[in-house]
């Protein structure tokens, strides 16, 4: 299995096994959560599990990713989450500060993220089964009204913007790892951002046509996707992603591309062409959204794929991530 | 970001390249190898192909190490490991790269102890902190990685640590350049020379391309200026009907090289007879071994390998991509059975393989282009 790090492993293994088994043949495009009616009541829900090693790092930890993600995924599927239940499964003998620590971090997140925890469960395993701690989120939400994520409704011509700076949470948990003996002043930027969606929806709600968080596989996995769903291509201009220079830095060192760098904070939006400033404006005017840009655009060529445009009138097609990013050395 | 930016500024590069499309006779067409994998990993990520006219063309060489290994190393390599005891240590770089049986990743995932390490002291740390176990670092790499192997080994019998060994894959560039241009159907007119390995070696080993084969050589740096620089310099000299040694990367390669590396290399290693290379073959005198003086921590030496020699599958035409007489893309396997995730031959795994960089970045480019051109 090399299907842990959201790249094309991990889709593989969702299109090819899960979905057809689980789903039946009717599902469609994957999105971060599934929207239901039931008998007109429309609610969202997502799932998802943690592992991240060291459990805290500079900028957050493992219990506060696991609300954040959970909200996140409701949040650019287009909803509001309103509450989630937890499953921490505990390697024996975790020291009970380490799980108090977490469990307070889950709190005070669910908290500043307007979400609550409604239910919960527990397994320990043996120790050496289980690296310290997992974590699973199950969040519900409603949906936003106005807002209709749908790939296939994406346009050549519309605006792809990014909510901020990425590769942050990626590069922290790298270094945060103290395999490499460099040091940077770098946090990651795990947060909620579901108050930048609704800054979002109120500016442009009609114009939103697609949404993703850029978590594992970074932003050229996610727009790989949406490329393959939509059937067009995306073209990115290099001169416009915003990054941090200590993220730059480390990718440079390592030849790590920071298009696949993991992001826990940041979302990707398409929107039409005649909502892309107003959307740009309320997201910079909005705090945490100072830094968004349209990175940008889709087109109908490279069907499928996403090109780069380098600084110099270049261009370079950047792929899904295979596997986990390997650091270059020899 | 310093000594970064400034080899990228939009402005110079694009005034580069318009003397390169000055200097290059329109009538003329140039094959320019750059030998080293991370100028082709360089060419690919910042597109700089598109900025060069069609009648020059790169011609990827044989300067990754991952790639020119061939398959009966790892084979050796992983057997060691799979004794309960041994940690199998190696860079990021190893850790796809298929043997017969898999990948050290993918052994990893078996059960095998693969650790990835970002240098040979790590390995050595490693080995420190588990008195208990044998940590075996797999040493890939040309000159440029070959001193702190040494220097790793040297402080193993200073300390006294036992339970740690190298198997030694360095190999030397030299030769391999040789081997190309002895190659009969190898046509080449300029070489764009090693930075990383110009940094230990200096440049005076390659005065013989110039002098005996007449060739143009620039030592280059890695960013895309320097890139570009050094196609500036080779032109020159073509146009001029020169053939000599320059030094573009000069902010970090001494003409001398570095004595102090050499020396560390000279301490530990020394030269195989030959050595198999994936899709060159064998060539003498082509990489290092351990000198005896060390021999107690040569993992070749401490423990019993098969040896086995693995040929490539048929189909696949690594050698010929290696060499620059067909491109990644003409391989019959390309992109098919062979792609970055299912690598079949070495050429496909590394970033800095030319096969995998064309398939990254420019393979779906191309179709782009000829669906778009198909459509006019």
């Amino acid at each position: 299995m090399a299907h842990g790090a959201g790249g094309k492993a991990s889709r593989r293994l969702v299109e090819g096994l899960f979905a057809p088994l689980l789903f039946g043949a009717a599902s469609g495009p994957l999105g971060d959560a599934a929207h239901l009616d039931f008998d007109g009541t429309k609610i969202a829900i997502t799932t998802d599990s943690f592992v991240v090693k060291p459990l805290a790092f500079p900028g957050g930890s493992i219990g506060e990713l696991a609300v954040n993600g959970t909200v996140n995924d409701l949040a650019v599927s287009g909803a509001r989450a309103e509450a989630m239940v937890v499953t921490y499964v505990l390697e024996a003998g975790l020291p009970t500060p380490v799980l108090e620590a977490e469990v307070r971090a889950m709190g005070n997140a669910a908290r500043k993220a307007g979400v609550i925890i409604a239910g919960g469960d527990t397994k320990v395993v043996e120790h050496g089964k289980a690296d310290s701690m997992y974590i699973t989120t199950t969040g519900i939400g409603r949906p936003i009204p106005g807002v209709n994520i749908d790939p296939k409704s994406v346009r050549p011509g519309d605006k792809i913007i990014l909510s901020g700076p990425i590769g942050d949470h990626g590069i922290t948990i790298l270094l945060a790892r103290g395999e490499l003996d460099l040091e940077a002043d770098l946090r990651s930027d795990t947060r909620s951002v579901l108050p930048l969606v609704e800054v979002l929806a109120k500016a442009a709600g009609p114009g939103i046509r697609w949404m993703r968080d850029p978590t594992r596989g970074g932003v050229a996995t996610s727009l790989n996707e949406l490329a393959r769903d939509c059937r067009l291509g995306i073209v990115l201009s290099e001169e416009q992603l915003p990054m941090h220079d200590a993220v730059r830095g480390a990718c440079e060192l390592l030849g790590l591309d920071p298009l696949h760098i993991a992001n826990e904070g940041q979302f990707l939006t398409v929107v039409a062409p005649e909502y892309a400033e107003s959307a740009l404006n309320a997201l910079n005017l909005a705090p945490g959204g100072e830094e968004a840009k349209i990175i940008g655009e889709v087109r109908e060529p490279p069907a499928g794929a996403v090109l780069v445009k380098t600084l110099y009138g270049g261009s370079r097609i950047v792929d899904m991530l295979v596997g986990d990013p390997l650091p270059r050395i020899c | 970001m310093k000594f970064v930016d400034e080899f990228r500024e939009p402005e110079v590069i694009t005034k580069t390249a318009e003397e390169i499309r000055r200097l290059a006779d329109p009538d003329r067409h140039y094959r320019i190898m750059e030998v080293c994998g991370g100028h082709t990993h360089a060419i690919y990520r910042f597109g700089l192909k598109d900025l060069l006219s069609s009648n020059i063309e790169l011609i990827h060489g044989p300067g990754c190490p991952v790639c020119v290994l061939p398959m009966g190393r790892i084979d050796d390599g992983l057997s060691i490991a799979q004794d309960p005891n041994v940690i199998f240590a190696a860079f990021g770089d190893m850790m796809r790269v298929p043997g017969t049986t898999g990948s050290p990743l993918e052994h990893k995932a078996r059960g095998m102890d693969v650790r990835i390490v970002y240098s040979p002291s790590d390995a050595l740390k490693l080995a420190k902190n588990n008195p208990d176990r044998h940590v075996m670092f797999f040493a890939i790499g040309f000159e440029t990685t070959a001193p702190s192997t040494a220097l790793t080994l040297v402080r193993a019998k200073e300390w006294g640590l036992h339970n740690f060994s190298v198997f030694c894959n360095h190999v030397t560039i030299i030769p391999a350049i040789r081997a190309i241009l002895d190659s009969p159907d190898m046509r080449i007119d300029a070489f764009i020379g090693p930075g990383h390995v110009s940094t230990v070696i200096g440049c005076r080993p390659y005065e013989w391309i110039a002098k005996n084969e007449h060739k143009p050589v620039a030592v280059s740096g890695f960013e895309p200026l320097d890139i570009l620089q050094s196609i500036v310099m080779v032109l020159r000299q073509l146009k001029a009907e020169q053939a000599m040694i320059e030094n573009q990367y000069k902010r970090v390669v001494p003409w001398e090289g570095n004595s102090a590396a050499l020396r560390a290399i000279a301490e530990v290693f020394e030269l195989r007879p030959y050595f198999e290379w994936r899709g060159l073959g064998f060539i003498s005198q082509s990489a290092l071994r351990i000198k005896e003086s060390y021999a107690e921590w040569d993992a070749e030496k401490r423990f019993v390998v098969p040896g086995v020699r693995v040929t490539d599958p048929k189909a696949a035409q690594c050698g010929e991509v290696l060499k620059g007489v067909l491109k990644p893309h003409q391989c019959k396997l390309f992109g098919r059975e062979c792609t970055p995730e299912h690598p079949i031959g070495a050429l496909m795994v590394s970033s800095e393989g030319s096969c995998a960089a064309y398939f990254n970045y420019e393979h779906r480019k191309t179709e782009m282009v000829t669906s778009i051109s198909s459509m006019a």
